[in-house]
């Protein structure tokens, strides 16, 4: 049997516990995702209008980042336990930084002269955020989750270490055994997964601004 | 010119109800306006006073940074005057709801600003559209305002971006005119424009100046563009109004040095170059001769400047040039002694008799 045939017989026998398995992944990274989009989302629109607030967040933001996925997951371990929880706070965190970062440089992107007409032609301050900021922001915001989408998804492997579950099961099975077709039963879906989400994002964004742009 | 076709009564929307409009007069009066910024040193605008009539082409001429954004944007209230007080008609602006006041004020500026995710269409109906207006009438408006413009219905379903520069600042025009406003402020909307496209801009919006008589407030650094466009020409330096008055009275008498020397009233020929032909024509209220054979004289057109008249007097040693436009229609003559009259201020005021 080669490699291919292993994996796939792996997963044949496995079935059941490979859909469970891609399920926990997705759940967890959906959910992940959904919580960093509605907490990330309004506070970069809402920092975006306050230069100093936005200037401190972002900072502390970006200096978390350097923390290895890993290292949260065990960071928040004695405080959160093991399991789906914990999995689930790591990687909302994770993502919420490009959500917050990618929201507000797109907001403050957009071109001052454009929101200066908009001002002088009687808009209020709502209907430009709305008609004008967001959806001159979408391109950045949608690439902020894109890649974020991509690390969640990747990084969700390792919810195993922690005993969320997930495809990452596979992988620390397949380790642990030795055994790299069990590795692979894992790994594949992952990349995937992380693939199908970036194609899924960038074809939006192409389809968005297909129209407007030059 | 190739916007002539539209009648002017149908750019106007006249008969609409009044009741929300909360200006009602083209008339902008300024008193004592001040706006100091914490950070710089000396005030923007400095006790500024003056009043424009409505109807009128205002130029506000200065060196960069003498304040004249700044006292264009508190027109619209973009900025709050520290001191002073502004009135457009008998309302004093700062106790007009500050949205509704935008709406009835056309705002234009050199970066343009269109909205690069909406269409042409999307982007003129913005304020129509926040007035409530209702779908058939913007359609309706926005083709006019188009031909106006000098642009082609079929440019409104494009975007901002597949556009030239010069077409952008047509629509740009296009979008402060779209819900008929009594007062249009222009902030140096023609300088990011090649030479050859200014100039048609600019004769297009004089053009859609004499057609709609609004009330125009237009800022340039730019002297030859203030002299082709004012009724009347405010002259701003560090942040004070030097002189206000009608371009022939500030070439003719500069109220000190420093405007002598940025409209050039030393130099003869630059002095001639800052007018066309038609508005000495219009000084001189010349009667018309429409039955000149028009074979064997020297013409020029009423749109040429008087320098290119004294080259050309000088040229063919003809006595007079006689003013055919180019449908071959004459206007009259203008000589040597024309010339030499308006140097030596013995015209009071040409653009005063253009009323
Ligand atoms: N928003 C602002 N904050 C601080 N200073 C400003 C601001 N806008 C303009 N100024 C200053 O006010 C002065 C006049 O500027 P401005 O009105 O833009 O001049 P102009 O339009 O004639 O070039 C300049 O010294 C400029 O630096
Ligand atoms: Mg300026």
């Amino acid at each position: 049997m080669n490699l291919l045939e292993e994996v796939i017989h792996y997963y044949q026998t496995n079935q059941a516990g490979f859909w469970q398995a891609t399920q926990q992944h997705l759940v967890l990274s959906s959910a992940a995702m959904l919580i960093s989009l509605v907490v990330g989302l309004p506070i970069g629109i809402w920092i975006a209008h306050r230069t100093r607030i936005a200037q401190v967040t972002i900072n502390i933001f970006n200096s978390l980042r350097v923390i290895p996925s890993l290292a949260i997951l065990f960071l928040v371990l004695p405080y959160l336990g093991l399991g789906f929880t914990p999995s689930l706070v790591a990687l909302t965190f994770l993502a919420f930084t490009p959500v917050l970062i990618n929201t507000y440089t797109g907001l403050r992107g957009v071109d001052r002269s454009v929101i200066e007409s908009a001002t002088g032609m009687g808009m209020s301050k709502k209907q430009i955020l709305f008609q004008i900021e967001i959806p001159l922001a979408i391109p950045a915001i949608v690439t902020g989750i894109r890649i974020a989408s991509v690390e969640v998804i990747s990084s969700a492997t390792l919810a195993s270490f922690i005993g969320g579950g997930g495809l990452g099961d596979f992988i620390t099975r397949g380790f642990a055994l030795f055994d790299v077709p069990i590795m692979l039963v894992g790994a594949i879906p992952v990349a995937l997964l992380a693939l199908a989400s970036e194609s899924v994002w960038s074809i939006f964004l192409f389809l968005y601004q297909k129209p407007y742009a030059a | 010119m190739q916007t002539s076709k539209v009648k002017p009564g149908e750019l106007t929307t006249e008969g609409e109800p009044t009741h929300n409009n909360v200006i009602r007069s083209g008339e902008i009066v300024c008193q004592e306006v001040t706006k100091h910024f914490p950070e710089n040193s000396r005030p923007a605008v400095d006790h500024v006073s003056f009043k424009v009539a409505a109807g009128d082409l205002v130029v506000l001429l200065g060196p960069s940074g003498c304040g004249k954004t700044t006292l264009l944007k508190m027109i619209n209230r973009l900025y709050e005057p520290d001191q002073g007080q502004i009135w457009i008609g008998k309302e004093d602006i700062q106790t007009l709801p500050v949205n509704q006041l935008r709406r009835q004020i056309g705002y234009a500026i050199q970066q343009v600003g269109l909205f690069p995710h909406m269409t042409i269409w999307r982007n003129i109906a913005i304020v129509p559209r926040l007035l409530g207006w209702d779908e058939e009438k913007i359609n309706m408006r926005c083709n006019l305002l188009l031909e106006l413009v000098g642009l082609s219905p079929t440019y409104l379903g494009r975007y901002p971006r597949q556009l030239s520069g010069g077409e952008q600042q047509r629509v740009g025009l296009a979008r402060a005119l779209a819900a008929d406003p009594q007062i249009l402020l222009m902030d140096e909307p023609f300088a990011a424009v090649d030479a050859i496209n200014r100039e048609r801009l600019q004769s297009e919006l004089l053009i859609i100046h004499r057609k709609l008589h609004k009330t125009i407030l237009f800022v340039t650094h730019d002297v030859e563009e203030a002299f082709r466009l004012a009724d009347k020409i405010i002259i701003l330096k560090d942040g004070q109004l030097i002189q206000y008055g009608t371009p022939v009275e500030i070439v003719v008498k500069p109220e000190n040095e420093f405007v002598a020397e940025l409209v050039g009233s030393n130099n003869l020929l630059r002095k001639l170059s800052l007018f066309d032909v038609q508005s000495l024509l219009e000084a001189k209220q010349y009667e018309r001769h429409n039955s000149f054979s028009k074979a064997s004289f020297t013409s020029i057109q009423p749109q040429e400047n008087l320098r290119t008249a004294l080259s050309m007097l000088l040229e063919s040693g003809a006595e007079q040039l006689h003013v055919v436009d180019n449908k071959g229609k004459s206007h009259g003559v203008i000589t040597f002694q024309d010339l030499h009259r308006l140097l030596f201020e013995q015209f009071t005021s040409p653009a005063a008799e253009l009323e």
